[in-house]
């Protein structure tokens, strides 16, 4: 990457740069905010002069940064002549419309977010004309759509901006998605997302399969893009957008996206039947249509909107002729479009800011008011119409002399005809614009009485209609080398076609049909009166309508579909979810491809099959009886019982203990929620329901169990292995399974024992928000006393639990430390210990128990994380990747020879987050019935043996 | 034993399921209960299954084992869902005490304000 290179990144990227400073130069003042929009722009503009001769001596610039290789998606820029001739334009057209804007805000528009959106929209339009790579170009794709929908809804009191706006990122929003997806099947046929490779495979790409569809998704973008009909709506509803945001984006720059993108492709797509038919029929549609519809516009701004979507069509058509001149004649058209059509955006503007209104039929005899703009306004508009000496009569000429050479469909006539007609309208419309607007007798009625604008806001518009005139007298000397170098890279390379840009061709037969349009517009132009009054009195299809109803229409079914399936009930989008499961499993298991069983089934001894009739009958009584509760919470007692059973048979000691452990867990804290809730669930579903749900659960239940048997007769390859093989040497332990949780695989351990210490939080703070709200005043008024036992702390149970602690808490220990070796480690050991302290809970009450505790639980599970994330970080010190365990085995005399492992203070974090999680769960749930009501005990016990002697003793 | 482990994982799901789609939040927790019984098996059974294979290693030379890492996964799957039904049965408690109501359905939009004016 040379110079030239770096200069292209910092072209690309000054604007978006530049954008964060008008929001907060507009502080210092309009004329500092709007310099501050304008040295983005001219230092990018500068750049690219200084590229220019390279470029126009036929080099190709090119700069590359690799962003994410694997996608084939890099930030990669390149500059040719075509690049060369928008980038101009966008940076050109940029500074004029800046200075104009200046001057065409008023001082209640927030100026400085026009600004910003201003340069937005220049960066994304540049990074369009500069992307190599079409991914990239995509994403700048879509960034124009949102500027302009920002720019068009820029005066956001104005319900038409809105609407506009809105229906504008709709129109192009949706071509750039398919879009994408042309762009992306483009991509994979040329086997790269880079331009200057999917441009040197013209030939694969046209003989693939794939180039259809491809071309129309592309064509669909590039057709919302610019407008082209059935898509042209969108651009005169734009119009609600300030005068400088419709000349910059609505005529000069991104509406000719489109059209720029079908001339990058133009070396690619084009040379087809598909293509000749689809693009240059909707531009000569396009054209006379919107020609048509212009000439009777009343709105200034909207006549330009019809004649800017008339000359996009006409681009596209010459385009879609598929030869090479034609598409040299697009590249000059479009030089010369941008010069008259942004100038007359500008007078239109200028006419609208000085005599309050733009609408033609109270304008007329603007000339003696308005004689600078008079004479700009004048100058493009006969330069739109095709008129000698002016650049518009340059490449309308050759634009129709290849007309004339068209054959469609076998039709000689057909494209000749409509393309004299298209500019027989607009001569019409011209004229008109001059005539109705400038000339006529000075009227008294105007709402603002007009006079010529200051300086600058005519400097802009003036400067385009000079360019006009030179270039229409001197266009070989003036845009000639351009037009030859961005021509070239439209037809992509090889040599040009003999063209010559004069005034004089000679007695061609662009020349009859030319003087036949001159004629022709002005008849029209003379017998505009009727005409308007027929036209307004024919019936003709209003597209907003239309539009507004499809969008009313795709409403009214995302509703319609939102509230059938959310509608509130939680059951019933349960059910949608598992009949969709049930029925993707269905449709998976009919797809065959089942391999043959590998294995043999296992023997199944009597104790099993009693283990498995105590399951199922349980899990059917607990289905059957869930009304009441508690019975069906004891029952759940059972099928957890039994499949711990089941985990001791199958070879899974450390799952066995660790489902006994949560089960006891489970089942109190079910327990504990229960005492405030009903104590049974009401007959309120319906058989019909009911039954429905019965066949859902047992579709579900044959589809699970199906799939359970058919993958438990199959064998497959594992990683585990490699977890059996390393486990004492890699890990230092023998209980592999504790080594794969607190070594290979300890970053999801450790993720998990932070989800539980954060259920453990949740369910803290939600205690926390209950109690201070409705939900505590609901306890203390309700009474509980029915519910509880009189005996509330039993002597047995005391002295039982007390006996117990110490003996729990030493298993615990154990626990923990032969896990690394023999089945258990920091999981069954938290949740033993959880469940000896649980036991004092249940014992002695609440209160006191609490009083006793020295430990905050929420630091508990602080230093649970803390330490296992500190051990896992300790690996680094040593140089080695996060959560590397180190062991080593050491000896003291009175006892044998044991192991120390890091692995041990991980499985120590564990340990203390679970056992903070379980405590902070269940105390929260106790201190809720501390509102309930509950008494606290001084003692352990409600009788206590002890104190009564003593007080008996006192007695005596 | 496959059939016995397939078809109690078919029966838990079923049970599981069924209790799921009730209306209230208790029997919801109890089926959400027994699912994860369900899957908890379920992962286990991936494992394939082999008797008196603990993945201990044996320290007395050449021994089989069975499959250790679904029991790994389903280790802390069992925690995991432990966790998860105490935070929904942490909030099936709080609709419960703010709403005086463990319906988990809401009323339908627009079907809501007569009928529950009458039934309070």
């Amino acid at each position: 990457m040379g110079d030239g290179g770096n200069f292209l990144f910092v072209i690309a990227l000054l604007p978006f740069a530049g954008a964060l400073f008008p929001g907060i130069m507009i502080r210092a003042g309009r004329n500092v905010c709007a310099s501050f929009t304008a040295a983005p722009t001219a230092l990018a503009l500068v750049m690219l002069l200084v590229l220019a001769p390279a470029v126009l001596r036929g080099d190709v610039i090119q700069a590359e940064v690799d962003w994410l290789p694997q996608l084939g998606l890099s930030a990669s820029f390149f500059l040719d002549g075509l690049g060369l001739l928008f980038a101009g334009m966008i940076l050109g057209v940029g500074l004029l419309i800046t200075l104009y804007a200046r001057f065409y805000l008023s001082g209640e528009d927030p100026m400085g977010q026009f600004y910003t959106y201003l340069l937005l929209f220049q960066g994304a339009m540049l990074g369009i004309v500069l992307s190599d790579n079409i991914l990239l170009l995509l994403i700048f794709w879509e960034l124009t759509s949102l500027s302009s929908f920002l720019l068009i809804g820029y005066w956001k009191h104005l319900p038409e901006g809105r609407q506009g706006a809105r229906m504008a990122l709709a129109v192009t929003g949706a071509g750039g998605l398919a879009m994408i997806g042309g762009m992306l099947i483009l991509g994979n046929i040329a086997g790269s997302y880079n331009l200057t490779d999917i441009l040197t495979q013209g030939d694969a790409i046209r003989a693939s399969e794939w180039y259809l569809p491809a071309l129309i998704l592309i064509l669909l973008g590039a057709f919302t893009k610019s407008a082209q009909f059935p898509f042209h709506f969108w651009l005169p509803h734009a119009m609600a957008a300030p005068t400088p945001v419709s000349a910059y984006l609505h005529s000069a720059t991104m509406v000719k996206a489109g059209v720029f993108l079908m001339a990058r492709m133009w070396p690619v797509l084009s040379g087809t039947e598909a293509w000749f038919y689809i693009v240059s029929t909707t531009g000569l549609v396009t054209m006379v249509l919107g020609a048509l519809i212009a000439l009777f516009k009343d709105d200034l701004k909207a006549l330009l909107a019809y004649s800017t979507v008339s000359h996009l069509g006409l681009l596209t058509m010459l385009l879609g002729f598929g030869t090479k001149l034609a598409a040299i004649v697009a590249v000059f058209h479009i030089i010369n479009h941008l010069t008259f059509k942004a100038a007359l955006f500008m007078t239109a503007g200028i006419v609208d800011h000085e005599a309050h209104t733009r609408d033609i039929k109270r304008l007329g005899g603007l000339r003696h008011l308005m004689p600078v703009t008079f004479l700009i306004g004048t100058t493009a508009a006969l330069s739109m119409a095709g008129i000698p000496l002016f650049n518009g009569f340059l490449s309308k000429e050759m634009m129709l002399e290849e007309a004339a050479h068209t054959v469609w469909a076998g039709s000689h006539l057909a494209v000749p005809v409509l393309a004299t007609l298209g500019a027989l309208l607009s001569v019409a419309y011209s004229f008109r614009f001059i005539s109705h607007v400038f000339l006529g007798p000075v009227r008294d009625d105007y709402p603002h009485t007009p006079h010529d604008p200051p300086f600058g806001l005519w400097a802009s518009p003036a400067l385009l209609a000079f360019l006009v005139v030179v270039i229409g007298i001197l266009p070989a000397a003036v845009v000639g080398p351009l037009v030859a170098v961005a021509g070239g890279a439209v037809i992509g390379g090889g040599d040009l076609p003999y063209y010559s840009l004069r005034i004089w061709h000679g007695i061609t037969p662009a020349l009859f049909m030319s003087i036949a349009a001159v004629a022709g517009g002005l008849v029209l132009l003379w017998l505009h009166g009727p005409l308007d009054r027929a036209w307004i009195a024919t019936p003709r299809p209003e597209a907003k309508t239309i539009f507004d109803r499809l969008v009313a229409s795709a409403a009214a079914t995302s509703r319609w579909i939102t509230e059938t399936s959310h509608n509130g009930a939680i059951s019933r989008y349960l059910a949608i979810l598992v009949v969709t499961s049930v029925a993707l499993g269905a449709i998976a298991w009919t797809g065959g491809g089942l391999p043959q069983p590998t294995r043999e089934l296992l023997p199944v001894p009597a104790v099993i099959a009693v283990g498995w009739v105590l399951l199922v009958a349980a899990t059917i009584a607990v289905v059957s009886m869930h009304r009441y509760r508690f019975s069906a919470l004891v029952l759940i007692g059972i099928i957890g019982l039994m499949i711990s059973a089941g985990f001791v048979y199958l070879s899974a000691p450390d799952l066995a203990l660790t489902q006994i452990s949560v089960e006891t867990v489970t089942i109190m804290l079910l327990l504990l929620a229960l005492h405030f809730l009903p104590k049974s669930t009401p007959k309120e579903s319906p058989m019909a329901l009911r039954l429905r749900d019965g066949v859902i659960a047992l579709a579900a239940g044959a589809g699970v169990a199906a799939l359970a048997y058919a993958f438990l007769l199959r064998d497959v390859s594992t990683i585990s292995d490699y977890h059996l093989a390393n486990s004492y040497e890699g890990g230092g332990g023998t209980n592999v399974v504790n080594v794969i949780l607190v070594d290979f695989r300890g970053y999801d351990t450790y993720g998990e024992i932070i989800v539980l210490g954060i259920a453990g939080l949740i369910i803290f703070a939600l205690m926390e928000a209950l109690l201070s709200g409705p939900a505590a005043r609901r306890l203390r008024n309700t009474d509980y006393s029915q519910d509880r036992s009189r005996d509330r702390h039993p002597l047995m149970m005391v002295v039982v639990t007390r006996v117990l602690m110490p003996i729990a808490i030493v298993v615990g220990i154990y626990i923990f430390l032969r896990g690394h070796n023999q089945p258990g480690g920091g999981f069954v050991a938290g949740l033993v210990i959880s469940i000896a302290l649980l036991m004092q809970y249940m014992a002695s009450g609440f209160a006191w128990t609490q009083a006793r505790k020295r430990i905050e639980y929420h630091t508990m599970i602080g230093w649970g994380v803390v330490i296992a994330g500190l051990t896992g970080a300790g690996a680094w010190l040593a140089g080695k990747p996060f959560l590397t365990s180190a062991f080593t085995y050491v000896h003291l005399p009175p006892i044998e020879e044991f192991e120390l492992a890091t692995a041990m203070l991980f499985d120590l974090g564990v340990f203390l987050t679970v056992l903070g999680s379980v405590m902070l769960m269940l105390y929260s749930l106790s201190r809720i019935a501390r509102y309930a009501g509950e008494t606290v005990n001084v003692d352990p016990m409600d009788y206590d043996p002890a104190t009564r002697t003593d007080a008996a003793k006192e007695g005596d | 034993m496959e059939v016995i482990v397939a078809s109690a994982v078919g029966v838990l799901t079923s049970g599981g399921v069924y209790l799921m789609l009730r209306l209230r939040t208790f029997p919801v927790i109890l089926g959400l209960t027994l699912l994860s019984y369900a899957v908890n098996v379920f992962l286990f059974s991936s494992g394939r299954f082999a008797i008196d294979q603990s993945p201990i290693l044996s320290p007395y030379g050449e021994a089989s084992y069975t499959d250790p890492l679904p029991q790994a996964l389903v280790l802390t799957a069992i925690v995991i869902s432990f966790g998860m039904t105490a935070v929904l049965v942490m909030v099936g408690l709080g609709a419960y005490l703010e709403a005086d109501d463990d319906r988990i359905d809401l009323d339908r939009p627009g079907a809501d304000a007569p009928g529950k004016d009458t039934a309070q």
